[in-house]
């Protein structure tokens, strides 16, 4: 029997005002896939995933199945408890609240945990400032990973989660991105490797234009958003070389021959 | 009743409370008062064990009940002891706020039950605040208080004044007359925090002079409801280098009537200013005022007034007024009133909170201000008031 997907997406469109911005997008993420999202500026890669956490001002139709159970009407809050988390491209800022209030409000995980991962993203004079106030590009990146690791979703929605971050962080980001996915197994424990693996595997859908996190993530498989579905599917490193290469235009070539086929 | 929003009046219609309470016995110790009322004075920030701090001063009603210094460098007892102490005070009565000034100041000159007078003696740092209560216990009662503080000079001085009446109390007036005198190279922070009955009347009248290099810090906080509140605190910065700084943190729930403003006029040169005020409409009216006078070149002054509206029948008008009588000053001010952006509060959703706890956040967020000149237990004790407070108005 197969195993029941994590996320399902059938038919999505989704509309701001007037504008329809998805088109009629598929999407299957099985346990422990993590999935990759290309496209050109404005081609709704934000809007999907702001679409699936379920920020308002956004005309839906279609079907988002988490775990077998539609959740296309569901509040933002009950699709978080449910185990989707996502780092945010731009986030708002919010003065007056430490993110460290911020972190302990959301969570009933101790304290303890928290200074750990602040500490190992360099976030430890952060958690008394208030959240994303004055925050560098990097820094908001950052925050973001932090406020994931503690939260610790089963399907991670990551929007560029490495733009604006410099040479040293990006380590950072990639190995703490692999661990929020589970991917970073710890030696020496009684589980064997294999077995801790199994139990801590987490699913994403990761928006990249640089692909310098697919240095540090093992993504399974790629997809090109363009006109408001995907246009493409293939190994995602194998893409994102492609796109280098000749970018988007090559894609809109193939797009436009594939679209006049079917 | 129509209020005229440009300047401050609706007189209240004073015949309709009691001019005469009981005389309440004395207490040895701020512990010996009841559970409930303990209770009541936490939310004032006023502490009942005297914890960290350099004095007390409570007034029950019309009666002084608990008053003890417990520093050498401070002074703490009643205006009217003070009065007979110091030749009547002839320096400072009613010259700061002047007696014929409005119908409450005036009534205060006649009815006048107490206040406290508070003094830093020269050079004296009085690192643990002073705490006075003002507290009502009767239904419909007045009590009108006149309060003197000074600051020697090179003194400083902490003092919170929590003014609140007692459960079960519904109405009632509050007049109280507060002069500051912060002399050279002083500082006076002065943190108040008012915790009414849903329908009383209030109306403090308070002024400050500020002499060169002296520094004064208002912190007013208001999140329970009163009926009328009327206050417009004025600084005059009379000295060289002088600075203020007020902080106001209102909230109005439906039926609340507030109009808070506060003022400081920039005399000399160097003198500094900044008045910020946060405020919460739930339903009720709020109209937040500010103005700064300049009167001398080099000046610099600041005024923000910032309102949140939560609710359709709330109202916020935001009053800033900036007045340059000089060339050569740099005054500014900031004033916006909106509601809580959706996009706040749904990033917090997506955390995990639920709409309501991630609206909660965000306005304790608003309400915080960086309170500065405070000492950080004081700090964290306020802190932790706004959000006690604010938690059960929500
Ligand atoms: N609130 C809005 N009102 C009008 N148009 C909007 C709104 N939000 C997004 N759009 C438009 O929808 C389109 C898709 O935006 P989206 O942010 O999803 O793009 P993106 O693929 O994430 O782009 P980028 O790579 O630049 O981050 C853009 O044309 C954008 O201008
Ligand atoms: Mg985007």
């Amino acid at each position: 029997m197969k195993a029941e997907p994590l996320l399902e997406i059938k038919n999505l469109h989704v509309s701001i005002g007037e504008k329809e911005i998805i088109k009629g997008l598929h999407l299957t993420i099985n346990h422990g896939e993590i999935h990759a999202i290309f496209g050109p500026n404005g081609s709704g890669k934000t809007t999907l995933l702001n679409a699936l956490m379920g920020f308002s001002g956004y005309e839906i139709t279609g079907e988002i199945l988490f775990r077998g159970k539609k959740m296309t009407r569901l509040p933002i809050n009950e699709r978080a408890e449910m185990g989707i988390g996502m780092s945010f491209q731009r986030p708002p800022a919010i003065r007056g609240l430490q993110l460290r209030k911020l972190i302990e409000a959301s969570t009933e995980r101790n304290g303890d945990l928290i200074e750990k991962y602040a500490k190992a993203l360099n976030l430890i004079d952060f958690l008394n400032r208030e959240v994303n106030v004055g925050f560098s590009g990097g820094e908001i990146k950052r925050a973001e990973l932090l406020q994931l690791l503690i939260q610790d979703p089963d399907l991670i929605l990551l929007d560029e989660p490495e733009s604006g971050v410099d040479i040293d962080n990006i380590v950072l980001i990639g190995e703490y991105t692999n661990q929020l996915l589970g991917r970073r197994v710890e030696r020496g424990k009684r589980k064997t490797m294999k077995e801790q693996h199994r139990e801590k595997l987490k699913s994403g859908l990761i928006i990249t234009h640089t692909g310098h996190i697919l240095e540090y993530i093992d993504a399974d498989i790629g997809h090109i958003l363009m006109e408001g579905r995907f246009a493409c599917q293939a190994n995602p490193r194998e893409m994102f070389r492609t796109l280098k290469e000749c970018g988007f235009n090559e894609c809109y070539r193939c797009f436009r021959k594939e679209e006049a086929h079917g | 009743m129509v209020k005229s929003k440009t300047t401050q009046t609706g007189d209240l219609d004073l015949s309709v409370y009691r001019e005469e309470a009981a005389e309440h016995p004395q207490l040895d110790d701020l512990s010996q008062i009841s559970p409930e009322d303990q209770k009541v004075l936490l939310m004032t920030g006023v502490d009942p064990m005297g914890k960290e701090r350099s004095g007390s001063f409570f007034q029950k009603d019309h009666s002084v009940i608990h008053c003890t210094a417990n520093f050498e460098g401070a002074e703490i007892m009643s205006a009217s002891e003070a009065r007979k102490k110091y030749h009547g005070l002839t320096e400072y009565w009613g010259k700061a706020v002047p007696v014929d000034k409005d119908i409450y100041t005036k009534r205060a000159e006649e009815h006048q039950e107490h206040g406290y007078y508070v003094r830093s003696l020269p050079g004296a740092q009085v690192y643990y605040p002073l705490q006075a209560c003002l507290y009502l216990t009767e239904d419909r009662l007045a009590q009108d208080v006149h309060n003197i503080i000074i600051a020697e000079e090179g003194s400083s001085l902490n003092l919170i004044t929590g003014c609140a009446t007692a459960p079960g109390v519904r109405s009632g007036l509050h007049v109280g007359v507060s002069e500051f005198y912060v002399k050279k190279g002083a500082t006076v922070s002065f943190t108040m925090i008012h915790n009414w009955a849903e329908e009383m009347a209030v109306r403090p009248r308070s002024a400050v002079i500020v002499e060169e290099g002296g520094k004064f810090i208002s912190n007013y906080v208001c999140l329970v409801p009163a009926r009328d509140l009327q206050m417009y605190p004025t600084a005059i910065l009379k000295g060289k280098g002088a600075v203020a700084t007020f902080n106001s943190v209102l909230l109005a729930k439906p039926g609340s009537y507030m109009d808070v403003g506060s003022r400081v006029i920039l005399q000399q040169e160097g003198c500094r200013a900044e008045i910020i005020a946060r405020t919460v409409s739930t339903g009720g009216t709020i109209i937040s005022r500010g103005h700064l006078r300049g009167e001398h070149r080099g000046i610099k002054a600041h005024l923000e007034c910032k309102g949140l509206l939560l609710s359709d029948t709330g109202v916020i008008h935001a009053i800033p007024e900036l007045e340059g009588t000089t060339s050569d000053l740099e005054m500014s001010h900031e004033a916006a009133v909106g509601k809580i952006a959706q996009e706040e509060v749904e990033y917090l959703m997506a955390r995990g909170l639920s709409e309501q706890e991630a609206t909660a956040l965000i306005i304790k967020g608003f309400l915080s201000l960086d309170i500065v000149g405070l000492p950080p237990s004081l700090k964290k004790d306020l802190e932790h008031l706004i959000e006690q407070t604010e938690e059960e108005a929500l």
